[in-house]
């Protein structure tokens, strides 16, 4: 058994009673306790940022080349707060209520509460940092709905809500760098953490434009290192975003949390091809409009207007006559993958499956011929303003595709297929959001916390800032007000020295393989695994077969990767085949932490644990637990198990019916 | 629209370090498909340069969606390429057809000096950013977010010049190497709203100042950073932040 | 640069007003009258003092703009994004300047300098003695290559106006969309009818539409 260290009281006291009796650090001796911050996202930025405002000595570093770069910005949908501007009924409680049941109760009550608690706050930050949120003519903030819910309660900026939120908390970042209160290292990687006398004490980074190894010193390391997803190699992520600094943190004893819980978007632009390097999503609001439908004929190579309407199977529908197109996330995914592995997918690859507008551009151009007084449209004259329509509702959406594509989405059916866009595992925290190595804490979508098995829409960029703003400068204080005395640690410490030559010799190590294959060819491998056998839905067998595979490619990758360049330059190829290593070694976990799980709950899918009309399954007698792993040695881990207890939302099983 | 494959010519700028001696290369690309994005193109040049023990070319990149503005390359004369209001890792291959030569170069100018190959250093943004490019206010000091109503219009103007990505482009476009483009979007953003008001005027001053130290070039309103700006960001921003700069230049103590 | 600008742009509304005296169809008297006024009036002399000096300060302002934005690029592109991103006269000031500055230095010593030092011939107009400023402009256009390089110089007024007219108003701040508008606007046909109305003396001497 862990211990999660939540504060005993009623849920909705918890985080109250303990921000009253945490222990604090006076200002005076905040100057002297340094913090080590990797990573700049939302979490990332938000948490150096407030740190440093609070008096702290921070270091931020980011691999990218500057912290406004981090992959947070890449979110288009929205924040969540539960602020009830709209007086439809939201409530703290309805927050704390939605995330736990969207996660399949596979999250923690108490942080999931404090999560909701503290969702007011960020965004009267966020406007008081100037973040242009959308607003009404009246001049006060807009509000949209969003899956999993039924209030309004999601707060946005078009659909660039990420990046907005991000250049706000990197503007109150670079304030603190100009005061001097941050030193920030952009283009540096963590590849080590430091660790004496069981805390962590500091960092190994690589300077990835002089490929010096450096060795940076604090009193504690936050990691705001972001999700894994891309260990299946093709996902929405980043190229950039990757395991590594977690991974580190976790062979050195932070236990990983829920590593095979992966969530898998319905509506993303299919692969076209080997080439392929990362996929985009289209935003979930398109399926309100769009009909999915497949050719009933398997291999059918007819252009998608050539095919008659009863010669089309509009499967979501026709599975799911209550919910139609509109079914969860996970169910839609799953859909249209058992759709194409039956041979029924579209477009070259056959890996896609028809979103179809031309029902709703009918419909939108009868309504607007209505409006208008027209009784005997033509058909043209229907269309005409049907598409007017859709265009003013998903306009920018539509000149991505064709962007991508080359097609044109209101004349052809768009393509679509699912893909991995975000990770609920990641590094166990307890409710300080510290890992199970005392002085390093994990922040945002790099720990495990607050999700489930399953996140909502609109909650990634919410805990992200929850995390950075109004957590972790509470928390982080109950730990260093006892290192106070502490004095600042000389990096030729024996601990830096051997933490250092471990990075070293490990890179002297992979540049010396000198083998045949690229860094890309192996994780281009390790992701068709990861797809094939820990994706949409896993089985025993498969699972069994990956765990297998991937030592083999492990073992491959260690005898035959190439990598060209040297050791002291930039070497972009070098900096993969750090990360790809990692993911290599992460998938393993993946594979067996799905293979331990014996149901099916949210984005984890066992095909064997599934109600008779292919519903997912969860065993709430037996895996009502956080399976959190701690590292053993090549291959080897050690379960531990956090109970999860439910005091105030009982487990239900989630029905769409 | 039909898929086809072309053999296309490249001429890439090879660069070791910041101190060395640039030029190009040329590469000759067989077999790339009109689906590729251009960076996918430039992924199966690099993989097949590795395979015959090379180097491959160095390129900025990090999200592929066109919003980190991470991806920086000069195309045939063109920040991004032949698209309009698009970056680099958007830009498709069906722009060219087969036989094309490709000329790719770094941004060039004296702010963002070259890192490695195509890959620029342009890290003065930040520091313009720090110079000023922030409202002041500590986490937890915030009021209710809805106790400060904005007009909708200033808001909508407001989101239009806060969605600069900070790719550089307009620098690169600029026959100047003018970072106007990018420290007005900035300026816009924070004093078309009602927070940003009482660091109005120290914020313009400082941040020129820092763009001039930074060794960007002055602003001509040539217009070239506009016509190539990924994200559209007008340049009625720069006659704003003139006129703040004009008042903010008269009126300070 | 703006500023300077800008008083320079009032200045040509004065000479191409003053220029237009020609077509006065009087034999030239009311312009030599204006063109004395503006030689022997105390105000005038001392704004053109002023002129002169705002001339100089615009040379040399763009010259240290041209020389600092050219330092700002130390490699070049090998292609150039050239009009794709800006008309080439946006681009072109200071080539523009410069030719414009060489139509200077030949327009007055066609014109200021006689004037200035008293070696143009008078004219008794209504009684009154005025130099015959008039009688010198007819000797002067009618050598046709003199007439091609004020048209060349005419036409460098042209595009550097184009360009500068609005940029300097957006230089002096007017971030305004409708006011920027109307800039733009006024700026073309400011543009046009200066550069014409300056072109047409020359040709209308030349082609003999006036005596």
């Amino acid at each position: 058994m862990i211990k999660s260290g939540i504060p005993s009281g009623p849920l909705e006291q918890k985080w109250n009673d303990y921000k009253g009796h945490v222990k604090l650090v006076n200002p005076a001796n905040k100057r002297k306790l340094e913090i080590i911050i990797v990573g700049t996202g939302l979490a990332g930025a938000s948490a150096a940022a407030s740190l440093a405002e609070l008096g702290y000595q921070v270091k931020a570093f980011c691999f990218q080349d500057s912290p406004r770069r981090a992959h947070s910005i890449a979110a288009q949908g929205g924040i969540n707060a539960a602020k009830n501007y709209q007086n439809d009924g939201d409530s703290v409680f309805r927050l704390f209520y939605d995330t736990i049941k969207g996660g399949d109760y596979r999250a923690r009550e108490a942080n999931v509460h404090r999560l909701a608690e503290v969702s007011a706050s960020i965004i009267d930050q966020c406007v008081a940092q100037g973040v242009p949120f959308a607003r009404e003519y009246g001049g006060l903030l807009s509000n949209r709905s969003f899956g999993g819910t039924q209030v309004q309660r999601t707060f946005y900026a078009a659909g660039q809500t990420g990046q907005q939120l991000l250049i706000g908390a990197y503007q109150a970042l670079e304030r603190q760098v100009a005061l001097g209160n941050v030193k920030m290292y952009a283009r540096h990687e963590m590849l080590e953490v430091v660790l004496i006398d069981g805390k962590a004490r500091g960092i190994i980074v690589r300077n990835l434009i002089t490929g010096a190894l450096e060795r940076h010193f604090g009193h504690a390391v936050l990691l705001c290192t972001g999700g894994y997803g891309n260990v299946f190699y093709l996902s929405t992520n980043a190229m950039g975003c990757n395991v590594t600094a977690a991974w580190k943190a976790h062979k050195k004893g932070a236990y990983f949390g829920n590593p095979c819980f992966t969530q898998i978007h319905p509506t993303c632009i299919p692969v076209s091809g080997d080439y392929q390097s990362k996929l985009t999503l289209m935003s979930e609001s398109l399926r309100n409009d769009g009909r999915i439908w497949v050719p009933k004929e398997k291999n059918d190579s007819r252009k998608a207007t050539d095919i008659p309407e009863e010669e089309r199977d509009y499967y979501l529908e026709r599975r799911y006559p209550a919910f139609g197109n509109l079914v969860p996330r996970d169910v839609a995914s799953r859909a249209a993958k058992e759709r194409c592995d039956a041979g029924y997918g579209v477009g070259t690859s056959k890996q896609a499956v028809y979103l179809d507008y031309a029902d709703a551009i009918n419909r939108y151009g009868k309504i607007e011929c209505g409006k208008h007084g027209n009784e005997n449209p033509s058909k043209e004259e229907v269309i005409r303003l049907g598409k007017e329509v859709v265009k003013e509702k998903y306009g920018n959406l539509f000149d991505m595709y064709e962007k991508i594509t080359g097609e044109n989405p209101y004349e052809v059916p768009m393509r679509i297929y699912p893909a991995v866009h975000y990770t609920m595992g990641g590094l166990w925290v307890d409710y300080e959001l510290m890992t199970s190595i005392k002085g390093l804490y994990c922040l945002g979508e790099a720990n495990f916390s607050d999700h489930g098995a399953n996140r909502l829409g609109a909650s990634a960029l919410m805990q992200g800032l929850a995390d950075g703003y109004f957590v972790i400068p509470y928390t982080i204080g109950n730990y260093l007000a006892d290192e106070i005395r502490t004095k600042e640690i000389p990096t030729d410490h024996p601990a830096f020295v051997e933490a250092e030559k471990n990075v070293s010799d490990r890179i002297l190590q992979l540049k010396n393989i000198n083998g045949k294959q690229t860094v890309e060819s192996f994780h281009k491998r390790l992701g068709k695994i990861m797809w094939d056998k820990c994706g949409m839905a896993r089985n025993a067998q498969g699972l069994g077969e990956a765990i297998t595979e991937i030592q083999q490619l492990k073992k491959e990758f260690w005898s035959d990767v190439k990598i060209p360049g040297e050791i002291n330059e930039m070497n972009p190829e070098l900096d993969k085949a750090n990360r790809v290593a990692d993911f290599i070694e992460l998938g393993e976990l993946m594979c067996i932490d799905a293979l331990n799980r014996n149901e099916s709950c949210g984005g984890h899918f066992r095909e064997e644990m599934q109600t008779e009309d292919g519903e997912a399954k969860r065993d709430d007698a037996n895996y009502s637990f956080v399976a959190a792993w701690e590292y053993k040695g090549d291959h080897n881990w050690e379960l531990h198990k956090e109970d999860l207890i439910f005091e105030v939302a009982k487990p239900t099983q989630r029905s769409y019916k | 629209m039909e898929h086809y494959s072309m053999n296309l010519t490249l001429k890439v700028w090879r660069q070791k370090n910041k101190d060395s001696k640039g030029d190009f290369e040329t590469y000759k690309v067989e077999n790339i498909s009109s689906e590729m994005s251009f960076l996918e193109m430039m992924d199966v040049l690099n993989d097949r340069l590795i395979r015959e023990g090379k180097e491959p070319i160095a390129f900025d990149h990090d999200c592929r969606e066109g919003i980190c503005g991470t991806c920086s390359m000069y195309i045939n004369g063109r920040p991004h390429g032949p698209w309009h209001a698009n970056t680099t890792c958007q830009l498709h291959m069906r722009a060219y057809k087969d036989g094309d030569t490709i000329v790719v170069e770094p941004w060039r100018a004296k702010a963002f000096p070259v890192v490695k190959d195509l890959i620029v250093d342009r890290s003065a943004f930040d520091r313009i950013i720090q110079a000023g490019g922030y409202i002041s206010v500590n986490t937890g000091n915030a009021v209710d977010a809805n106790s400060l109503p904005i007009e909708k219009e200033k808001a909508d103007e407001s989101f239009a010049a806060a969605a600069c990505i900070g790719c550089g482009a307009c620098v690169a476009a600029c026959k100047n190497s003018s970072a106007m483009l990018f420290v007005s979007a900035k300026v816009s953003h924070l004093a078309l709203l009602p927070q940003g008001a009482p660091e109005r005027k120290t914020r313009v001053l400082n941040m020129i100042a820092q763009m001039d130290k930074e060794g960007f070039g002055a602003c001509t309103n040539t217009q070239a950073c506009e016509s190539v700006c990924p994200k559209e960001i007008s340049m009625t921003n720069i006659a704003k932040l003139n006129s703040e700069y004009i008042i903010s230049g008269l009126t300070s103590r | 640069m703006a500023l300077t600008g800008v008083s320079l742009i009032a200045f040509l509304v004065v000479h191409v007003g003053i220029n237009a005296c020609i077509w006065a169809g009087d034999g030239g008297d009311m312009f030599n009258k204006a063109s004395h006024f503006m030689g022997s009036t105390v105000v005038i002399r001392i704004l053109e003092v002023g002129l002169f000096a705002g001339i100089i300060l615009h040379i040399v302002q763009g010259l240290v703009l041209e020389v600092q934005n050219r330092s700002r690029r130390q490699t070049a592109y090998a292609v150039s994004l050239g009009n794709r991103g800006s008309k080439w006269y946006r681009r072109s000031m200071g080539l523009l300047g410069t030719l414009l500055l060489l139509f200077l230095v030949m327009h007055l010593s066609h014109f200021w300098v006689p004037s200035r030092f008293s070696t143009l011939e008078t004219i008794t107009i209504d009684g009154k003695e005025y130099p015959n400023q008039y009688a010198d402009i007819i000797r002067v256009f009618h050598d046709p290559l003199v007439v091609v390089l004020y048209l060349l110089g005419c036409a460098s007024l042209l595009y550097h106006l184009l360009h500068g007219f609005q940029s300097a108003f957006r230089t002096l701040g007017v971030g305004n969309n409708r006011y920027l508008a109307l800039i733009k606007i006024t700026g073309f046909w400011f543009s046009i009818i200066v550069s014409i109305g300056f072109a047409m003396m020359p040709i209308s001497v030349y082609l003999e539409w006036i005596s």
